[in-house]
């Protein structure tokens, strides 16, 4: 038998628990018709054209131009993830050590052409590297070059692009990371007789690991939807899986191959959430506690 | 059907406002009309839009979509479409009609339409201005004693050196690339498939961009980016008028129309026939090219005295402009084997 005060606190609970569940229940609303429902109609169009099929499935299998452009993605992905680590992570680590200042004035530069809107950078990319562009132009004058080098309409222009636009979402989750980490460790480092870098090696670096983990997966979650970019700086060559999702609806009039393009790429998003989730707590990724 | 309720569904939540607004009883004295927008559309509503809709006493609303494919799809198949009429390249009002999701054309209601070329319209359709794929160089590069000519000239990169684009598209690449392997302008269709995409990966290693957009095409020819591409004849002209020094030619250029359709169950189905009918009179459709450098799809526009020689000299459609040219078919394109062509293309580009 529990007491009546012990019943009260259950009580409590219980309608706090009500409350919090209203709270939320626009949320959930907005979700359910914005989120769900489209999703779960993509996913049924998948699979249904005049009856239950997985031929939709059964062509990104077997044909090779989903193969390719999956590879592509993935490969394309996978280097401007590096790339926005190997360049985000100084920019971090100097934001997070200096002084207050000077770190607010480092971030905002990341994040200052973070509110630039996408195409127009992408327009601001072909203007620098095409052959008439900035970059050619100042490397002729300097003589370094005789003939403009092609550092747009291909792969490259692409990366580098791309890399600009998702550096900030490296940066951040960074920063926010290293923020975090006691500097008392690295006098305590010190102290002890390690050197500058030791200490970094040994107790920095380690300890930042969930902010890399969380950049990384932001950055490379992005760039496998990535469209306008390719589309533009690509040269036509670059076809990327949102791209064959485009193809799909326009030129093929296929919905439903386009659907099932969409769902994979959903689920490949999806599991790959769940393979970090199992190193790292999800709310590490998505937000700082 | 099942997938057709699944789309509802869809547009009832993302476009629930639009949808209680058209099930409104619609105003019989209004029609929406879709276009491709930019500078075209500004021109047609000068040079059509607005004399019809006065002609007629009718208010006609605009809405404007680069590709509206998708969108006729979608709005058809919720089963309350709000658009009436569409102007789109015709190929989709051929593939629309197959799909039953347009209203099939009573040519006794448009004379207008009656009147013109059985080639120039379907039973869903009526050609409402022609355009053409040209081949545009830079005056920079070639001279114009030594400016590329014809497809086997884009295609000889011995004779004329540099850097081309292409459309990342298989409509007008095909056919170009045809014509430079010999075959005749008039003889095009059936397109020999095979023998198109052979050519094709002959000049493959010399294309430095595969552009999507129009704006792109006359962007990087006046950029100096490329120095021949194919592209839109009205994008060139549109950069000469600004002073970029590039031209063009007609010969082997090749001829598409974008046509009116009526979307199935339109909302002001009988306005909008009145309107299509009226859209292709031939005054109407000669004051087009005052106003951009399309040509009017109704042959007659050109006796109406509104169109100058000098001018109709310019104009894709004209009489001596259309006979250095292939008229693209349609038919062709949305047929089975046109399908099949067009398929092939994303491969053809990743390899």
């Amino acid at each position: 038998m529990s007491s009546p005060v012990q019943d009260l606190s259950v009580l409590h609970q219980r309608r706090e628990q009500r409350l919090m569940l209203a709270l939320a229940l626009p949320a959930l609303l907005v979700i359910l018709l914005l989120v769900v429902l489209p999703v779960g109609w993509l996913a049924w169009q998948s699979v249904y054209h005049n009856g239950f099929t997985l031929e939709n499935y059964r062509r990104i299998w077997s044909e090779d131009i989903y193969w390719r452009s999956f590879a592509l993605t993935f490969q394309i992905s996978l280097l401007v993830t590096l790339l926005a680590l190997l360049l985000g992570y100084p920019i971090a680590y100097a934001a997070s050590i200096a002084p207050k200042r000077w770190g607010i004035i480092i971030l905002a530069l990341v994040v200052l052409p973070f509110w630039t809107s996408v195409l127009v950078r992408a327009y601001a990319w072909l203007a620098l590297l095409q052959r008439t562009g900035v970059i050619n132009q100042l490397l002729r004058q300097l003589g370094l070059i005789d003939e403009p080098l092609a550092l747009v309409h291909n792969t490259f222009g692409t990366v580098v692009a791309t890399l600009h636009i998702l550096l900030p979402f490296m940066v951040l989750p960074l920063y926010a990371t290293m923020q975090q980490i006691p500097r008392d460790l690295m006098q305590a480092g010190a102290s002890l007789g390690a050197g500058p870098m030791l200490t970094f090696w040994r107790i920095f670096f380690p300890l930042s690991l969930p902010g890399v983990l969380a950049g990384s997966t932001l950055v490379f979650v992005l760039a496998l939807g990535f469209y306008i970019t390719p589309e533009l700086l690509g040269g036509g060559r670059t076809i990327m899986i949102s791209m064959l999702v485009s193809r799909n609806v326009e030129l093929y009039d296929q919905w439903g191959a386009a659907s099932a393009v969409g769902v994979v790429l959903l689920v490949a998003v999806g599991a790959i959430f769940f393979a970090v989730s199992r190193f790292i707590p999800l709310d590490r990724v998505l937000g700082q506690k | 059907m099942i997938t057709s309720c699944g789309r509802h569904a869809l547009f009832g939540v993302s476009l629930g406002a639009l949808a209680t607004l058209s099930a409104l009883p619609a105003n019989a004295d209004q029609i929406t009309f879709v276009s491709q927008g930019g500078a075209y559309q500004k021109a047609q509503t000068i040079a059509i839009l607005d004399p019809s809709a006065k002609k007629l006493g009718i208010t006609i609303n605009q809405d404007s979509i680069p590709d509206a494919w998708p969108a006729i799809k979608s709005q058809v198949a919720s089963g309350k479409p709000t658009w009436d009429v569409v102007d789109v390249p015709t190929g989709y009002c051929l593939r629309g009609g197959e799909q039953g999701l347009l209203e099939k054309l009573d040519f006794s209601k448009l004379p207008n339409g009656a009147a013109m070329p059985d080639a120039y319209r379907s039973p869903y359709s009526v050609a409402y201005e022609f355009y053409s794929s040209v081949l545009a160089y830079s005056q920079k590069k070639y001279t114009a004693e030594a400016a590329p000519n014809s497809w086997a000239d884009f295609w000889d990169v011995k004779k004329f050196p540099g850097r081309r684009a292409l459309r990342n598209h298989p409509i007008a690449t095909l056919e170009a690339a045809l014509m430079a392997d010999g075959v005749a302008p008039d003889k095009l269709y059936p397109l020999d498939v095979d023998r198109a995409f052979k050519k094709l990966e002959e000049i493959k290693p010399n294309i430095t961009v595969w552009w999507t957009s129009g704006a792109q095409s006359a962007q990087l020819l006046n950029d100096g980016e490329v120095d021949m591409v194919m592209a839109w004849n009205g994008r060139v002209s549109a950069l000469t008028k600004e002073g970029a020094k590039v031209a063009y030619t007609y010969n082997q250029g090749i001829l598409q129309s974008t046509s009116l359709c009526i979307l199935k169950d339109a909302p002001n189905l009988a306005t909008a026939v009145r309107f299509l009918n009226e859209a292709v009179d031939p005054v109407h459709q000669a004051n087009l090219p005052l106003h951009i450098d399309y040509g009017p799809a109704n042959p007659k526009a050109f006796d109406t005295g509104v169109i100058k020689p000098e001018r109709a000299a310019q104009l894709p459609s004209a009489p001596e402009n259309a006979a250095k040219q292939a008229l693209m078919s349609y038919a062709w394109w949305s047929s089975p084997a046109g399908e099949a062509a067009e398929k092939r293309w994303v491969g053809f580009m990743q390899k």
